[in-house]
């Protein structure tokens, strides 16, 4: 909160009394924004504030992208290997020798403050927006003046009302009463978290003594937190569903291959790796040879990591899962030997550390629904895939020939045989679609988190837990029991902790199975007990 | 062998009858080749000078007490999957759970010779804990640490052995939530507050009942002890499964529905050799503490419950040698691969779990005879 | 010696064991390599992070080996692979020391392999180099701790966050994963943070389970806590698996340094590896070593280890070579116990733990390094650098010199009476 009162202080000094030190940005105060100590930088920062210029905007801009240069005297602001002289927008070689500027998170801070100031007189909504919610902040009354100036130039009216309330965080403590109250007012109608926090300091013995406004202040922190309290219940809510959602992808591949075959596939965590490695090898190809398609790699990668997937299990399945059907306590043993092989092999392939999977600028950040509550665009995007995943996979079931033949050999597969279904084709294929669909989670969880040689050891616990919980062979099971398990899991944590809301999840499986032996969806009829 | 999980398969395998039990002469073999451990190590360890090639150094002693450790853990689990067909993934907990409630007393043992020379275990001392937990209630007591050693895992099993049993719980169903609950406990025994030392468990042993572990004469005892354990277990596991009982089990095994409509009612055969495997593993935990040195929430991880399930199927489910030999050929591969080639073993072991399975059905042991008898026919 | 009142076994016992020592005397006496242990995970959960030091290890060997070893003897690396598996790393050990009779043994980074192998070393009386930083309250005779003690990471950390440069921070997330080394850190960091005037109220402590991959409800309590009041800063010590799903989450749910920043305990450049590092940049670390200090030494270090990673084809490295501080420790340890060993005439432990007293080194750091007379720690700078978009860190803060290690931290109750070395002979 005060953090920047010195800053905007000198501002505010600047603008008040403004006396014609220097004309425009010099070198020297170029090269003190640029080096030295951090106070005398922000204290230089604000002095050239005080007439700003066209240069000491671009020098801002450098110094937070990193392309201001030091050398000698001179500060450079350098890019594509073309050099500027920052004070007065010439070019000018490039030495040999630039030192970089270091700007730690203060003096970012206070670069970001500037560059906000700039802002809020920019000709463009989008920078005044940015600018006004930089400015959010921090809240004192020494950026009152700064404010009024904005305010009397705005003409856009949803900034004008952020403005507004701005105004009114600075005159909560405005000495005139009436001033104090209508900043009551105009503060409950932000549903900023901040605000809370700023009544509540209010509400301190001894801050505000009139009794008028402290009954306000009650009614606006109760209208304030009543609106964080919705905030925070539809933000378990999300979490709840893109944890199911994720639980879900994983849990997915396993249910089709335990569920058809009986094969209790230990690798399945590792055919989640290998969608993951797969999405990474995209990235890389698309990195070197497409950067500017960059941003759609993904789009290529989920088709692709599909295919690796599907690819790596149609081969397990014709060397080694085929010899074991029937005895799937056996599938168990040799299916975590081809766990610790393929762990392994990317170990030597990849190194044992993690791979960088970056996130496409179009799935980074978040949309902000509500001030204390916001989606990141990953997660959205993992929701959305595993619906579709889910729909294509439901239709594939119900209503291709492929998907009749693996009915059919699911419900009963001496029949199916006899009827002339090649089984063993089928199984192949089933099996290959499993993994598949292992692989495109592998691609979805690439997005929120490691890229490594045990990445799938972390989920082959979790995914078994929502195959069983959700009944075999039953796709909706699937689905309620990864949906429910992420939405129990995230209501538990916000309560008693990570740690424990694990433990209990766990213990809640347990128990449920020892009501419901064959999972929320049991098989009804013959062969439920056979 | 347990069908439940392919609904329309054929009975996929008919085990054999009874298995082939050893013979007299066989019998006197193992027993013999048990006894002969039990005296030799200790003669080539102590009285054999270091420098004769005879000799045995403490890490081969410290080495075979292990694996006879986790051969003990291979035969309960032989007891439960191979002669009753039900798949734990969760003994490791039972084994740990054992090794705990050794290690407790252990840590009692150290008394004022840890860091912070209190009279409390050392982590307590670092977390501002006065006193020692109700937990830990009896601790400085070896005979009521013993008793724990197979009571709590023994009730444990028993409590949920009843309801997962009652409820008919069976085949990868039962395998999967066994694996839930020692996944459970691993997380509740990483947490500090629980009492029992977090992540780091117990270390820096210092004596049993008052006698030092860190020397040589108390890794031979241990050992030996190991070994006869192992014997005595191995002769009880034979005498269970030559029993009417043992046969029930096999019965259990090889057709459940058919056992229940004899009129036995299976619960209680499930329940008590269920029970009996899990207190096994406790004990063989127990003695694995002190060998080691350490315990930690690491053993209750779903990895080394399959691990466990993993030698008995190497060596050969159904057969009481083949667990054994299982743990030692599994445990002993992985000591040596893991120096010869650090940077290759998980492919040796990995292919030779897909090997074993494909292959080997019924393990080393199967092999074996499988070669005796072309050789017999010869 | 043990005294032990079981009948029989002493005497020859006796014998035996001294017949051993002499033996291995014997064996040091010849022109014979000396064999050296490098006891690091290569398999299983934490060959992650301790596969690179066994690489590390063997280039400083075949450095040194190339300059003709020490006291004319080349080292010989036994290299054997503990599975990241708490019991197997004390067999290993006793194999590594009783079997292959290694001089020293490099080895170990989480504090449970540590204290599973710490009761072999001293039972052999054998030597043991740790690199990695850790929460303190121990001190063997047979460890040289040559990472970090709280006080030469965790504190300075947390005052440069309190000072006007790091942001002024008024109120504290301790966020770690639910184990010692955390659990410990968080311990002192609350104490000290009490000391310093901060209420109770304005701490807030978290921890997750291992391998913890889903962290939006703790971000989402770190937005929620850091909305309530004055400039808060999170405190992780969450461990290295976890850490790439927490970054992302803070990043995607738009936590930027410059409103609530993160310092990192356990976070260098191996671990930014795999993490998009754009929306990171001002997030902090603390270490003792940063890859992008500018010196000398570190340039030739930084080159040797990139020419040794393509010569060696090391996956990852190969094509994008990266230090951090734990390869730096590990760097030292050896070349001190080479100097120590070379002063000492002996590979004889005790000998080397005398000579060890004092030792220096110009680290890859910039400074000297000195081995600390009394507490087997090092004197060690700390620098504390801000995340940049390329993955490395800009080093904003550094002690002016080395600092000494506290391994008793004077923040935990009942430390204050502790000595400062370690106990003389093992306990039995």
């Amino acid at each position: 909160m005060l953090r920047r009162i010195t800053l905007y202080g000198l501002l505010l000094f600047a603008w008040l009394f403004a006396v014609s030190t220097a004309s425009a940005l010099s070198p020297e105060s170029a090269k003190a924004i640029a080096v030295g100590d951090n106070d005398d930088r922000i204290k230089a920062l604000s002095a050239a504030l005080v007439t700003p210029d066209d240069n000491l905007s671009n020098l801002v801009e450098a110094l937070l992208a990193d392309t201001a240069k030091v050398a000698g005297d001179q500060v450079l602001i350098v890019t594509d290997g073309k050099a500027v002289i920052a004070a007065t927008g010439a070019e000018a070689p490039l030495p040999a020798v630039v030192e970089d500027v270091v700007n730690n998170n203060r003096m970012r801070q206070a670069l970001e403050g500037a560059k906000a100031a700039f802002g809020l007189f920019s000709d463009s909504v989008r920078v005044r927006n940015n600018a006004i919610t930089e400015l959010r902040e921090s809240a004192d009354e020494s950026k009152l003046p700064l404010i009024d100036r904005a305010l009397a130039k705005e003409t856009d009216a949803s900034l004008k009302a952020k403005l507004e309330q701005l105004r009114a965080a600075m005159l909560i403590a405005s000495s005139d009463k009436q001033k104090r109250l209508d900043a009551i007012v105009a503060l409950t109608a932000s549903a900023q978290p901040s605000v809370k926090s700023l009544l509540q300091e209010r509400m301190k013995a001894g801050v505000e003594t009139d009794p008028e406004v402290r009954a306000a202040l009650t009614t606006a922190i109760k209208t304030v937190e009543d609106r964080l309290a919705w905030g925070e219940r539809l933000g378990v809510v999300f979490t709840g569903l893109s944890l199911g959602s994720i639980l879900f992808l994983v849990a997915l591949g396993l249910a089709i291959t335990y569920g058809l075959m009986g094969v209790i596939n230990m690798a399945h965590g590792e055919l989640l790796m290998i969608g993951a490695y797969a999405t990474y090898l995209v990235q890389n190809v698309f990195r070197k040879f497409m950067p500017g398609a960059f941003d759609y790699y993904i789009i290529a990668a989920i088709p692709l990591s599909f295919l690796a997937a599907a690819l790596v299990g149609a081969i397990l399945e014709r060397t080694v899962i085929r010899w074991l059907y029937g005895r799937p306590l056996e599938t168990l043993l040799a299916t975590w030997g081809i766990s610790l092989m393929l762990i392994q092999l990317v170990r030597t392939f990849f190194g044992a550390q993690n791979v960088p999977v970056e996130n496409p600028s179009w799935l980074s950040g978040g949309v902000q629904v509500l001030p204390n509550l916001t989606l990141p665009f990953n997660r959205i995007a993992i929701i959305f895939f595993a619906f579709f995943v889910l729909a294509g996979v439901s239709l594939l079931i119900s209503k291709t020939r492929l998907g009749l033949f693996v009915r059919g050999v699911t419900q009963n597969r001496s029949m199916a045989a006899c009827m002339g279904v090649n089984t063993a084709k089928i199984d192949t294929y089933a099996f290959a679609l499993g993994a598949g669909i292992a692989g495109l989670a592998g691609c979805a969880l690439s997005q929120v988190g490691n890229v490594g040689p045990d990445l799938g050891q972390g989920y082959i616990v979790d995914s078994f837990m929502v195959v069983v919980l959700g009944g075999v062979g039953q796709l909706a099971g699937t689905v309620y029991a990864g949906l429910g398990l992420g939405v129990l899991n995230k209501f538990l944590e916000g309560w008693t902790g990570a740690v424990l809301a694990k433990i209990i999840v766990l213990v809640f499986i347990v128990v449920f199975i020892q009501r419901r032996p064959q999972g929320i969806f049991a098989l009804k009829g013959r062969s439920a007990e056979a | 062998m347990n069908t439940t999980t392919l609904p329309s398969s054929p009975i996929a395998s008919i085990a054999p009858p009874v298995p082939s039990l050893l013979t007299l002469r066989g019998k006197v073999v193992v027993a013999a080749v048990l006894a002969i451990l039990v005296v030799i190590i200790p003669v080539l360890n102590v009285m054999v000078p270091a420098t004769s090639a005879f000799h045995m150094s403490d890490y081969a002693v410290s080495l075979l007490g292990k694996i006879m450790c986790y051969a003990i853990c291979a035969l309960a689990m032989d007891l439960i999957w191979g002669y009753t067909g039900i798949l734990s993934l969760g003994h490791g907990l039972f084994f740990a759970l054992g090794g705990y409630a050794m290690g407790m007393y252990l840590m009692r043992q150290i008394g004022r010779d840890g860091v912070y020379h209190s009279d409390l275990p050392d982590f307590m001392v670092f977390l501002d804990w006065k006193t020692a937990p109700w937990t830990w209630a009896g601790s400085e007591s070896f005979i009521f640490q013993m008793i724990l050693v197979v009571a709590v895992p023994g009730l444990l099993a028993f409590i949920f052995g009843y309801f997962a049993f009652r409820s008919r719980i069976k085949g990868v169903y039962f395998s999967i939530i066994t694996q839930a609950l020692t996944f459970a406990a691993m997380l509740l025994f990483f947490r500090n507050e629980t009492g029992f030392g977090g992540n780091n468990g117990f270390t820096d042993f210092k004596r049993i009942l008052g006698i030092p572990t860190a020397t040589s004469s108390m890794r031979v005892t241990l050992c030996v002890l190991t070994g006869l354990v192992l014997l005595g277990f191995y002769l009880m596991s034979k005498a269970i499964i030559a029993s009417k009982y043992g046969r029930v089990l096999q019965a259990i095994r090889d057709a459940e529905g058919r056992v229940l409509f004899t009129g036995y009612n299976t619960l209680w055969y499930k329940l008590s050799i269920w029970t009996l495997s899990a207190m096994m593993c406790g004990v063989a935990g127990a003695l694995y503490v002190p060998q080691v040195g350490i315990i930690n929430p690491g053993e209750m991880s779903p990895a080394a419950s399959i691990e466990i399930a993993i030698w008995t199927a190497v060596g050969g489910r159904a057969t009481l040698i083949g667990p054994i030999i299982g743990a030692f050929f599994v445990t002993g591969a992985k000591s040596w691969f893991t120096v010869a080639f650090p940077e290759y073993w998980l492919y040796f072991l990995g292919a030779l779990f897909i090997a074993v399975t494909l292959f080997l059905p019924q393990g080393i042991v199967g092999l074996v005879r499988k070669l005796a008898a072309k050789g017999g026919v010869k | 010696m043990p005294q032990i009142t079981r009948r029989g076994a002493l005497k020859t016992l006796t014998v035996a064991l001294v017949s051993a020592s002499l033996s291995s005397l014997v064996a040091a006496q010849s022109k014979d390599p000396i064999k050296v242990g490098v006891l690091h995970s290569l398999s299983g959960t934490m060959a992650i992070s301790e596969t690179v030091l066994k690489d590390v290890a063997l280039m400083a060997i075949d450095e040194i080996n190339a300059k003709g070893g020490v006291m004319g003897r080349k080292l010989e690396p036994v290299v054997v692979d503990p599975a990241s598996n708490w019991p197997l790393f004390a067999e290993k050990a006793r194999q590594l020391i009783s079997n292959d009779k290694v001089a020293v043994t490099f080895g170990c980074w989480t504090s449970v392999s540590r204290k599973s192998v710490l009761p072999v070393f001293e039972e052999l009386n054998s030597l043991l180099f740790y690199p990695v930083q850790y929460e303190g309250e121990e001190l063997s005779k047979n460890v040289f701790y040559t990472g970090a003690a709280p006080n030469q990471q965790a504190i300075p950390a947390v005052e440069y966050l309190m000072s006007k440069d790091g942001g002024s921070a008024k109120r504290w997330v301790l966020l770690g994963t639910d184990y010692v080394y955390p659990r410990t850190t968080n311990k002192i960091l609350r104490s000290f943070l009490k000391s310093k005037g901060v209420a109770e109220a304005d701490i807030m402590e978290e921890y997750t389970p291992f391998g913890h991959s889903d962290y939006q409800t703790i971000i989402a309590n770190i937005k929620k806590f850091s909305s309530e009041g004055k400039k808060t800063a999170v405190i992780s010590t969450i461990n290295g698996d976890s850490n790439v799903p927490f970054y992302k989450e803070l990043g995607n749910q738009g936590l930027k340094a410059t409103d609530v920043p993160v310092v990192a305990f356990s976070v260098g450049e191996e671990e930014l590896r795999g993490v998009d590092t754009k929306p990171l940049v001002g997030h902090l670390a603390a270490w003792n070593y940063f890859m992008s200090l500018k010196n000398p030494a570190n340039t030739e270090f930084t080159k040797k280890w990139a020419d040794y990673a393509k010569k060696k084809g090391i996956a990852g490295h190969k094509d994008k070579p990266l230090t951090n501080d734990p390869m730096e420790a590990t760097y030292i340890g050896i070349y001190m116990w080479k100097q120590a060993v070379e002063k000492a005439k002996s590979t004889d432990t005790d000998k080397v733990i005398a000579a060890m007293a004092g030792q220096t080194f110009k680290a890859p750091g910039g400074f000297t390094s000195t081995m600390d007379t009394k507490n087997h720690h090092l004197h060690k700078p700390v620098f504390i650098g801000e995340i940049k978009a390329d993955g490395q860190f800009n080093v904003v803060w550094k002690t002016p010199g080395p600092v000494r290690a506290n391994p008793w931290s004077p923040f935990i109750p009942g430390n204050d009476v502790k000595k400062d070395v370690p106990d003389g002979k093992t306990k039995i």
